[in-house]
Protein backbone atom coordinates (compact mmCIF):
# COMPACT_ATOMS: atom_id res chain seq x y z
CA UNK A 1 0.00 0.00 0.00
CA UNK A 2 1.46 3.37 -0.72
CA UNK A 3 1.45 6.15 2.01
CA UNK A 4 2.67 9.90 1.12
CA UNK A 5 4.19 12.51 2.74
CA UNK A 6 3.16 16.45 3.15
CA UNK A 7 6.51 16.97 0.87
CA UNK A 8 4.77 14.75 -2.21
CA UNK A 9 7.20 11.73 -1.94
CA UNK A 10 4.91 8.38 -1.90
CA UNK A 11 6.67 5.47 -0.23
CA UNK A 12 5.67 1.45 -0.77
CA UNK A 13 7.33 -1.30 2.02
CA UNK A 14 7.82 -4.53 0.82
CA UNK A 15 10.09 -6.56 3.28
CA UNK A 16 11.15 -3.96 5.08
CA UNK A 17 12.50 -2.04 2.23
CA UNK A 18 10.74 1.10 1.36
CA UNK A 19 10.57 2.49 -2.31
CA UNK A 20 10.72 6.12 -2.88
CA UNK A 21 9.61 8.25 -5.73
CA UNK A 22 7.11 11.59 -6.12
CA UNK A 23 3.69 11.73 -6.46
CA UNK A 24 1.95 12.75 -9.65
CA UNK A 25 0.99 15.78 -8.15
CA UNK A 26 4.73 16.57 -7.50
CA UNK A 27 5.68 15.78 -11.27
CA UNK A 28 2.92 18.05 -12.61
CA UNK A 29 3.86 20.89 -10.42
CA UNK A 30 7.11 20.68 -11.64
CA UNK A 31 7.15 20.47 -14.85
CA UNK A 32 9.25 17.95 -17.61
CA UNK A 33 12.14 16.96 -15.89
CA UNK A 34 15.12 17.17 -17.11
CA UNK A 35 17.33 16.73 -14.83
CA UNK A 36 18.02 14.34 -11.51
CA UNK A 37 20.54 13.45 -8.64
CA UNK A 38 20.17 10.48 -6.70
CA UNK A 39 21.84 9.54 -3.40
CA UNK A 40 24.39 6.82 -3.24
CA UNK A 41 23.99 3.42 -1.66
CA UNK A 42 24.95 3.21 1.38
CA UNK A 43 24.28 6.86 2.34
CA UNK A 44 22.24 6.50 6.16
CA UNK A 45 19.65 9.04 5.81
CA UNK A 46 16.91 10.35 8.54
CA UNK A 47 13.27 11.48 8.12
CA UNK A 48 12.90 15.15 6.26
CA UNK A 49 16.62 14.73 5.08
CA UNK A 50 17.25 16.40 1.27
CA UNK A 51 18.72 13.17 -0.53
CA UNK A 52 18.15 14.06 -4.19
CA UNK A 53 17.30 17.10 -6.36
CA UNK A 54 14.97 16.99 -9.05
CA UNK A 55 15.09 19.52 -11.87
CA UNK A 56 12.80 20.85 -14.27
CA UNK A 57 13.16 23.37 -17.38
CA UNK A 58 12.28 26.18 -15.01
CA UNK A 59 13.30 25.38 -11.34
CA UNK A 60 15.06 23.16 -9.00
CA UNK A 61 13.13 21.00 -6.53
CA UNK A 62 15.19 19.13 -2.70
CA UNK A 63 13.47 15.50 -2.73
CA UNK A 64 13.24 14.56 0.98
CA UNK A 65 13.18 11.04 2.49
CA UNK A 66 10.02 10.30 3.87
CA UNK A 67 11.64 7.58 6.45
CA UNK A 68 14.39 6.52 7.80
CA UNK A 69 17.33 4.09 7.15
CA UNK A 70 19.99 3.21 4.56
CA UNK A 71 19.33 3.94 1.16
CA UNK A 72 20.57 0.65 -0.64
CA UNK A 73 19.51 1.32 -4.26
CA UNK A 74 18.98 4.37 -7.15
CA UNK A 75 17.07 4.16 -9.70
CA UNK A 76 20.08 4.78 -12.11
CA UNK A 77 17.80 4.57 -15.26
CA UNK A 78 16.44 7.91 -14.60
CA UNK A 79 20.20 9.38 -15.09
CA UNK A 80 19.29 9.16 -18.76
CA UNK A 81 15.38 9.45 -18.58
CA UNK A 82 14.48 11.75 -16.40
CA UNK A 83 11.25 12.15 -18.56
CA UNK A 84 10.24 8.89 -16.68
CA UNK A 85 9.83 10.49 -14.08
CA UNK A 86 6.95 12.72 -15.74
CA UNK A 87 5.48 9.81 -17.66
CA UNK A 88 5.42 6.75 -14.60
CA UNK A 89 6.04 9.01 -11.22
CA UNK A 90 4.96 6.00 -9.22
CA UNK A 91 5.84 3.21 -11.07
CA UNK A 92 9.17 3.62 -13.07
CA UNK A 93 10.01 6.93 -11.95
CA UNK A 94 10.70 5.65 -8.57
CA UNK A 95 13.92 7.53 -6.85
CA UNK A 96 15.15 5.58 -4.35
CA UNK A 97 15.17 2.60 -1.93
CA UNK A 98 15.87 2.72 1.60
CA UNK A 99 16.35 -0.29 4.39
CA UNK A 100 13.97 0.78 7.07
CA UNK A 101 15.17 1.49 10.25
CA UNK A 102 12.41 1.49 12.89
CA UNK A 103 8.56 2.32 12.18
CA UNK A 104 7.33 4.29 9.67
CA UNK A 105 7.13 8.21 10.13
CA UNK A 106 3.60 8.34 12.22
CA UNK A 107 2.51 11.36 9.46
CA UNK A 108 2.69 9.48 6.69
CA UNK A 109 -0.66 9.59 5.15
CA UNK A 110 -2.77 6.95 2.55
CA UNK A 111 -4.04 7.83 -0.50
CA UNK A 112 -7.05 9.68 0.87
CA UNK A 113 -5.56 11.74 3.44
CA UNK A 114 -3.22 12.75 0.80
CA UNK A 115 -5.84 13.99 -1.75
CA UNK A 116 -7.42 15.75 0.64
CA UNK A 117 -4.21 17.14 1.62
CA UNK A 118 -3.25 18.42 -1.95
CA UNK A 119 -6.64 19.64 -2.61
CA UNK A 120 -6.78 21.99 0.68
CA UNK A 121 -3.21 23.36 -0.74
CA UNK B 1 -2.06 39.58 2.39
CA UNK B 2 -0.35 39.30 -0.70
CA UNK B 3 -1.43 42.45 -3.03
CA UNK B 4 -4.42 42.24 -5.52
CA UNK B 5 -2.91 41.06 -8.98
CA UNK B 6 -3.54 42.93 -12.43
CA UNK B 7 -5.29 40.89 -15.10
CA UNK B 8 -4.59 41.37 -18.89
CA UNK B 9 -7.46 41.41 -21.49
CA UNK B 10 -6.46 38.13 -22.10
CA UNK B 11 -7.07 36.61 -18.15
CA UNK B 12 -10.29 34.51 -19.29
CA UNK B 13 -8.73 33.13 -22.55
CA UNK B 14 -5.74 31.98 -20.38
CA UNK B 15 -8.51 30.18 -17.93
CA UNK B 16 -10.26 28.86 -20.78
CA UNK B 17 -7.05 27.30 -22.34
CA UNK B 18 -5.95 26.01 -19.09
CA UNK B 19 -3.19 28.41 -18.30
CA UNK B 20 -1.27 28.29 -15.29
CA UNK B 21 -1.46 31.63 -14.08
CA UNK B 22 1.19 32.51 -11.49
CA UNK B 23 2.19 36.50 -10.25
CA UNK B 24 4.28 37.94 -12.31
CA UNK B 25 5.84 41.97 -12.19
CA UNK B 26 2.33 42.29 -10.46
CA UNK B 27 0.14 40.57 -12.79
CA UNK B 28 -1.32 36.94 -13.08
CA UNK B 29 0.22 35.47 -15.97
CA UNK B 30 -0.13 32.18 -17.64
CA UNK B 31 3.38 30.35 -16.90
CA UNK B 32 2.15 27.25 -19.16
CA UNK B 33 -0.34 25.68 -20.45
CA UNK B 34 -1.14 21.82 -20.74
CA UNK B 35 1.38 20.82 -22.52
CA UNK B 36 4.53 22.41 -20.59
CA UNK B 37 7.14 24.89 -20.91
CA UNK B 38 8.96 21.99 -23.40
CA UNK B 39 6.41 21.18 -26.16
CA UNK B 40 5.52 24.99 -25.98
CA UNK B 41 9.24 26.25 -26.22
CA UNK B 42 9.76 22.99 -29.26
CA UNK B 43 6.26 23.95 -30.90
CA UNK B 44 7.44 27.60 -31.00
CA UNK B 45 10.66 26.86 -32.84
CA UNK B 46 9.09 24.39 -35.34
CA UNK B 47 5.64 26.21 -36.19
CA UNK B 48 3.99 29.10 -34.32
CA UNK B 49 3.40 30.29 -30.62
CA UNK B 50 1.33 33.00 -29.72
CA UNK B 51 2.28 34.50 -26.28
CA UNK B 52 0.12 37.14 -24.06
CA UNK B 53 2.55 40.16 -23.22
CA UNK B 54 0.01 42.58 -22.60
CA UNK B 55 1.80 43.09 -18.66
CA UNK B 56 4.62 45.38 -20.94
CA UNK B 57 3.98 48.53 -20.46
CA UNK B 58 3.22 50.90 -23.97
CA UNK B 59 3.45 54.80 -24.49
CA UNK B 60 3.53 57.18 -27.03
CA UNK B 61 5.83 60.26 -27.24
CA UNK B 62 3.96 62.60 -29.54
CA UNK B 63 5.07 66.20 -30.66
CA UNK B 64 8.15 67.78 -32.25
CA UNK B 65 11.55 67.30 -30.81
CA UNK B 66 10.27 63.70 -29.19
CA UNK B 67 13.07 61.61 -30.45
CA UNK B 68 15.97 64.33 -29.41
CA UNK B 69 14.11 64.52 -25.72
CA UNK B 70 13.78 60.36 -25.89
CA UNK B 71 17.75 60.96 -26.60
CA UNK B 72 18.78 62.58 -23.36
CA UNK B 73 17.96 58.94 -21.47
CA UNK B 74 18.97 56.57 -24.01
CA UNK B 75 22.80 56.25 -26.34
CA UNK B 76 20.53 54.74 -29.17
CA UNK B 77 20.38 56.33 -32.04
CA UNK B 78 16.50 57.57 -32.17
CA UNK B 79 16.54 60.58 -34.22
CA UNK B 80 17.78 58.36 -36.75
CA UNK B 81 15.29 55.99 -36.85
CA UNK B 82 13.22 55.79 -40.49
CA UNK B 83 9.18 55.97 -39.99
CA UNK B 84 8.05 52.63 -40.19
CA UNK B 85 11.42 50.75 -38.38
CA UNK B 86 11.95 50.04 -34.64
CA UNK B 87 15.00 49.89 -33.00
CA UNK B 88 16.30 48.68 -29.24
CA UNK B 89 17.77 50.74 -26.45
CA UNK B 90 18.69 51.21 -23.02
CA UNK B 91 17.15 53.49 -20.99
CA UNK B 92 20.30 54.82 -18.73
CA UNK B 93 21.18 56.59 -15.40
CA UNK B 94 24.12 59.13 -14.40
CA UNK B 95 26.29 56.23 -13.60
CA UNK B 96 25.65 54.54 -16.84
CA UNK B 97 23.88 51.90 -15.21
CA UNK B 98 20.69 50.47 -16.76
CA UNK B 99 17.00 51.48 -15.92
CA UNK B 100 15.56 49.32 -18.52
CA UNK B 101 15.51 48.14 -22.01
CA UNK B 102 13.29 48.89 -24.55
CA UNK B 103 11.80 49.19 -27.87
CA UNK B 104 11.08 52.60 -29.98
CA UNK B 105 9.47 52.56 -33.40
CA UNK B 106 8.96 55.60 -35.57
CA UNK B 107 5.06 55.67 -36.71
CA UNK B 108 5.71 58.76 -39.11
CA UNK B 109 3.48 61.21 -36.50
CA UNK B 110 4.86 59.81 -33.13
CA UNK B 111 7.16 57.50 -31.42
CA UNK B 112 5.57 54.27 -29.87
CA UNK B 113 7.52 52.66 -27.01
CA UNK B 114 7.05 49.57 -25.07
CA UNK B 115 9.08 48.95 -21.83
CA UNK B 116 9.24 46.11 -19.03
CA UNK B 117 6.63 45.58 -17.00
CA UNK B 118 8.39 45.79 -13.70
CA UNK B 119 10.26 48.83 -14.37
CA UNK B 120 6.81 51.19 -16.40
CA UNK B 121 6.20 52.52 -13.34
CA UNK B 122 9.81 54.10 -13.57
CA UNK B 123 10.36 54.77 -17.00
CA UNK B 124 7.36 56.51 -17.99
CA UNK B 125 7.66 59.50 -15.16
CA UNK B 126 11.21 59.38 -16.02
CA UNK B 127 10.59 60.13 -19.88
CA UNK B 128 7.94 62.66 -18.55
CA UNK B 129 10.49 64.77 -16.51
CA UNK B 130 12.80 64.87 -19.28
CA UNK B 131 10.49 65.86 -22.05
CA UNK B 132 10.45 69.70 -23.42
CA UNK B 133 7.67 72.17 -23.60
CA UNK B 134 5.35 70.30 -26.91
CA UNK B 135 6.27 66.55 -26.64
CA UNK B 136 4.03 64.59 -24.42
CA UNK B 137 4.33 61.47 -22.84
CA UNK B 138 1.10 59.19 -23.71
CA UNK B 139 0.76 56.11 -21.63
CA UNK B 140 -1.72 53.59 -22.78
CA UNK B 141 -2.97 50.60 -20.19
CA UNK B 142 -5.56 50.52 -22.48
CA UNK B 143 -3.69 48.32 -25.00
CA UNK B 144 -2.99 44.76 -25.20
CA UNK B 145 0.37 43.06 -26.60
CA UNK B 146 0.33 39.98 -28.32
CA UNK B 147 3.35 38.03 -29.60
CA UNK B 148 3.40 35.68 -32.21
CA UNK B 149 6.43 33.84 -32.76
CA UNK B 150 8.03 30.88 -35.04
CA UNK B 151 9.39 29.74 -38.43
CA UNK B 152 5.04 30.05 -39.55
CA UNK B 153 4.18 33.00 -37.34
CA UNK B 154 4.11 35.73 -40.55
CA UNK B 155 2.60 33.45 -42.97
CA UNK B 156 -0.56 32.89 -40.58
CA UNK B 157 -1.06 36.43 -39.31
CA UNK B 158 -0.27 37.32 -42.81
CA UNK B 159 -3.47 35.54 -44.08
CA UNK B 160 -5.55 37.73 -41.71
CA UNK B 161 -3.26 41.22 -42.37
CA UNK B 162 -2.21 40.83 -46.05
CA UNK B 163 1.06 43.18 -45.82
CA UNK B 164 2.60 41.96 -42.82
CA UNK B 165 4.86 39.35 -44.38
CA UNK B 166 6.42 42.19 -46.49
CA UNK B 167 8.13 43.62 -43.17
CA UNK B 168 11.82 42.77 -43.04
CA UNK B 169 13.07 42.45 -39.30
CA UNK B 170 12.28 45.21 -37.01
CA UNK B 171 10.05 47.04 -39.65
CA UNK B 172 6.62 48.38 -38.31
CA UNK B 173 2.98 48.23 -39.74
CA UNK B 174 -0.12 49.80 -38.77
CA UNK B 175 -3.72 48.69 -39.80
CA UNK B 176 -6.99 48.20 -38.17
CA UNK B 177 -6.06 49.89 -34.96
CA UNK B 178 -3.02 47.76 -34.55
CA UNK B 179 0.67 48.54 -34.36
CA UNK B 180 2.33 45.14 -35.52
CA UNK B 181 6.37 44.78 -35.30
CA UNK B 182 8.32 41.70 -36.89
CA UNK B 183 10.30 41.46 -34.05
CA UNK B 184 9.90 39.37 -30.59
CA UNK B 185 11.84 37.77 -27.58
CA UNK B 186 12.68 34.17 -28.87
CA UNK B 187 15.48 34.61 -31.60
CA UNK B 188 12.52 33.11 -34.32
CA UNK B 189 11.08 35.52 -37.25
CA UNK B 190 7.58 36.69 -35.70
CA UNK B 191 5.37 39.99 -34.72
CA UNK B 192 4.37 41.81 -31.94
CA UNK B 193 0.83 42.97 -32.24
CA UNK B 194 -0.31 46.05 -29.97
CA UNK B 195 -4.02 46.20 -30.23
CA UNK B 196 -6.56 47.86 -28.36
CA UNK B 197 -7.73 46.12 -25.19
CA UNK B 198 -11.35 45.61 -26.50
CA UNK B 199 -10.01 44.14 -29.36
CA UNK B 200 -7.32 41.63 -27.93
CA UNK B 201 -9.39 38.49 -27.05
CA UNK B 202 -11.11 38.08 -30.79
CA UNK B 203 -7.86 38.71 -32.13
CA UNK B 204 -6.42 36.33 -29.91
CA UNK B 205 -9.25 33.72 -30.59
CA UNK B 206 -8.61 34.56 -34.42
CA UNK B 207 -4.51 33.71 -34.49
CA UNK B 208 -5.12 30.30 -32.54
CA UNK B 209 -7.41 29.78 -34.90
CA UNK B 210 -5.05 29.51 -37.55
CA UNK B 211 -2.82 26.54 -38.86
CA UNK B 212 -0.05 25.57 -36.26
CA UNK B 213 -0.62 28.64 -33.65
CA UNK B 214 -0.70 27.28 -29.93
CA UNK B 215 -0.33 29.29 -27.10
CA UNK B 216 2.83 29.59 -24.76
CA UNK B 217 3.27 30.63 -21.43
CA UNK B 218 5.88 32.72 -19.84
CA UNK B 219 8.29 29.68 -19.12
CA UNK B 220 8.50 28.86 -22.55
CA UNK B 221 9.46 32.64 -23.45
CA UNK B 222 12.06 32.46 -21.08
CA UNK B 223 13.88 29.25 -21.65
CA UNK B 224 13.56 30.59 -25.55
CA UNK B 225 15.18 33.89 -24.71
CA UNK B 226 17.66 32.20 -22.94
CA UNK B 227 18.62 29.92 -25.81
CA UNK B 228 18.01 32.99 -27.72
CA UNK B 229 21.11 34.94 -25.92
CA UNK B 230 18.52 38.20 -25.24
CA UNK B 231 18.98 39.70 -21.63
CA UNK B 232 15.82 39.97 -18.94
CA UNK B 233 15.70 43.06 -17.48
CA UNK B 234 16.40 42.23 -13.70
CA UNK B 235 18.40 39.18 -13.82
CA UNK B 236 20.97 39.89 -17.00
CA UNK B 237 20.92 43.76 -16.76
CA UNK B 238 19.99 46.51 -13.80
CA UNK B 239 21.31 49.35 -12.59
CA UNK B 240 24.59 48.31 -11.89
CA UNK B 241 25.07 46.97 -15.17
CA UNK B 242 26.48 48.69 -18.16
CA UNK B 243 25.82 48.50 -21.85
CA UNK B 244 29.50 47.72 -22.13
CA UNK B 245 29.42 45.03 -19.37
CA UNK B 246 26.72 43.95 -20.87
CA UNK B 247 27.44 43.41 -23.95
CA UNK B 248 25.00 45.32 -25.74
CA UNK B 249 27.11 48.14 -27.30
CA UNK B 250 24.87 47.69 -30.69
CA UNK B 251 22.39 49.01 -29.17
CA UNK B 252 23.96 52.45 -29.19
CA UNK B 253 23.86 54.83 -32.14
CA UNK B 254 27.59 55.42 -33.90
CA UNK B 255 26.33 59.33 -33.95
CA UNK B 256 25.88 58.66 -29.90
CA UNK B 257 29.06 57.31 -29.41
CA UNK B 258 31.04 60.87 -31.12
CA UNK B 259 28.52 62.82 -29.19
CA UNK B 260 28.79 61.19 -25.87
CA UNK B 261 25.92 63.42 -25.00
CA UNK B 262 24.30 60.73 -23.19
CA UNK B 263 23.45 59.68 -19.43
CA UNK B 264 26.73 58.12 -18.08
CA UNK B 265 28.78 58.62 -21.11
CA UNK B 266 32.05 59.07 -19.12
CA UNK B 267 31.81 55.91 -17.78
CA UNK B 268 30.76 54.26 -20.98
CA UNK B 269 33.63 55.95 -23.02
CA UNK B 270 36.40 54.67 -20.20
CA UNK B 271 34.73 51.25 -20.50
CA UNK B 272 35.01 51.43 -24.40
CA UNK B 273 38.60 53.29 -24.60
CA UNK B 274 40.46 50.78 -21.48
CA UNK B 275 37.75 47.68 -20.90
CA UNK B 276 36.34 46.54 -18.61
CA UNK B 277 36.32 44.34 -15.37
CA UNK B 278 33.54 41.82 -16.11
CA UNK B 279 31.57 40.84 -19.24
CA UNK B 280 28.03 39.28 -19.38
CA UNK B 281 28.87 35.88 -21.63
CA UNK B 282 26.93 32.63 -22.31
CA UNK B 283 27.65 29.70 -19.87
CA UNK B 284 27.27 26.54 -21.12
CA UNK B 285 27.15 23.44 -18.33
CA UNK B 286 29.04 20.02 -19.15
CA UNK B 287 26.13 17.37 -19.09
CA UNK B 288 23.09 17.55 -17.44
CA UNK B 289 22.54 19.73 -15.01
CA UNK B 290 21.20 22.96 -14.87
CA UNK B 291 23.01 26.04 -13.19
CA UNK B 292 20.36 28.86 -11.94
CA UNK B 293 20.20 32.45 -11.64
CA UNK B 294 22.93 33.70 -8.13
CA UNK B 295 24.83 30.73 -8.47
CA UNK B 296 28.78 31.50 -8.03
CA UNK B 297 31.31 31.02 -10.81
CA UNK B 298 34.97 30.06 -10.47
CA UNK B 299 38.27 29.57 -12.44
CA UNK B 300 40.91 27.86 -10.94
CA UNK B 301 39.52 28.11 -7.64
CA UNK B 302 38.48 31.55 -6.91
CA UNK B 303 35.44 33.41 -7.60
CA UNK B 304 35.49 35.30 -10.71
CA UNK B 305 31.28 35.59 -11.52
CA UNK B 306 27.95 34.65 -11.20
CA UNK B 307 24.82 33.48 -13.09
CA UNK B 308 22.15 35.72 -14.12
CA UNK B 309 20.33 33.44 -15.84
CA UNK B 310 20.11 29.68 -15.99
CA UNK B 311 18.02 26.97 -17.22
CA UNK B 312 17.12 24.20 -19.41
CA UNK B 313 17.24 24.64 -23.13
CA UNK B 314 14.46 22.30 -24.74
CA UNK B 315 16.15 23.63 -28.56
CA UNK B 316 19.95 22.87 -27.58
CA UNK B 317 18.64 20.08 -25.33
CA UNK B 318 21.04 20.37 -22.76
CA UNK B 319 22.06 23.32 -19.91
CA UNK B 320 22.13 27.11 -20.93
CA UNK B 321 23.02 29.99 -18.88
CA UNK B 322 24.55 33.35 -19.07
CA UNK B 323 26.15 35.64 -16.68
CA UNK B 324 29.14 38.22 -15.81
CA UNK B 325 32.61 36.44 -15.47
CA UNK B 326 35.67 38.37 -14.65
CA UNK B 327 37.31 40.17 -18.84
CA UNK B 328 40.59 37.57 -18.36
CA UNK B 329 38.10 34.64 -18.45
CA UNK B 330 35.38 35.96 -20.75
CA UNK B 331 36.90 34.34 -24.11
CA UNK B 332 34.91 31.62 -26.02
CA UNK B 333 35.72 28.07 -24.53
CA UNK B 334 37.52 29.49 -21.03
CA UNK B 335 36.99 26.47 -18.48
CA UNK B 336 35.04 27.62 -15.70
CA UNK B 337 33.42 25.83 -12.77
CA UNK B 338 29.90 26.54 -11.77
CA UNK B 339 29.25 26.23 -7.91
CA UNK B 340 25.99 23.95 -7.66
CA UNK B 341 24.75 22.67 -4.21
CA UNK B 342 28.01 22.86 -3.20
CA UNK B 343 29.43 20.47 -6.06
CA UNK B 344 31.73 22.08 -8.73
CA UNK B 345 29.95 21.78 -12.16
CA UNK B 346 32.49 21.95 -15.31
CA UNK B 347 31.25 24.69 -17.66
CA UNK B 348 32.84 26.33 -20.13
CA UNK B 349 32.20 30.19 -21.85
CA UNK B 350 30.23 29.63 -24.65
CA UNK B 351 29.15 31.90 -27.71
CA UNK B 352 25.73 33.88 -27.64
CA UNK B 353 22.75 32.71 -28.93
CA UNK B 354 23.00 29.15 -27.93
CA UNK B 355 20.31 28.45 -30.65
CA UNK B 356 20.55 30.67 -33.92
CA UNK B 357 18.56 33.35 -34.35
CA UNK B 358 16.03 33.18 -37.73
CA UNK B 359 15.40 36.62 -38.03
CA UNK B 360 13.11 37.70 -41.46
CA UNK B 361 16.18 40.03 -43.65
Amino acid sequence: MLKFSKDHEWVRVEGGIATVGITDHAQNALGDVVFVDLPEAGRVVSVGEACSVVESVKAASDVYAPVAGKVVESNAALVDNPATINQDPAGEGWFFKIELDGALPDDLMDADAYARFVESL
Amino acid sequence: MAEELLETPLASLHRELGGRMVPFAGYAMPVQYAPGIMAEHLHCRAAAALFDVSHMGQAELVGEGAAAALETLTPADVQGLKPGRQRYGLLLNAEGGIIDDFMVANLGDRLFLVVNASRKHIDLPLIEAALPAGVRLRAMPDRALIALQGPGAVAAIAGLFPGIDALSFMGVWQGDGMVVSRSGYTGEDGVEISVPADAAEALARRLLALPGVLPAGLGARDSLRLEAGLCLYGNDIDETTSPVEANLVWSMGKRRRMEWNFPGAARIRDELDNGVKRLRVGIRPEGRQPARQHTVVHAGGEAVGEITSGGFGPSVNGPVAMGYVARPHAADGTPLELMVRGKALAASVAPLPFHPHRYAR
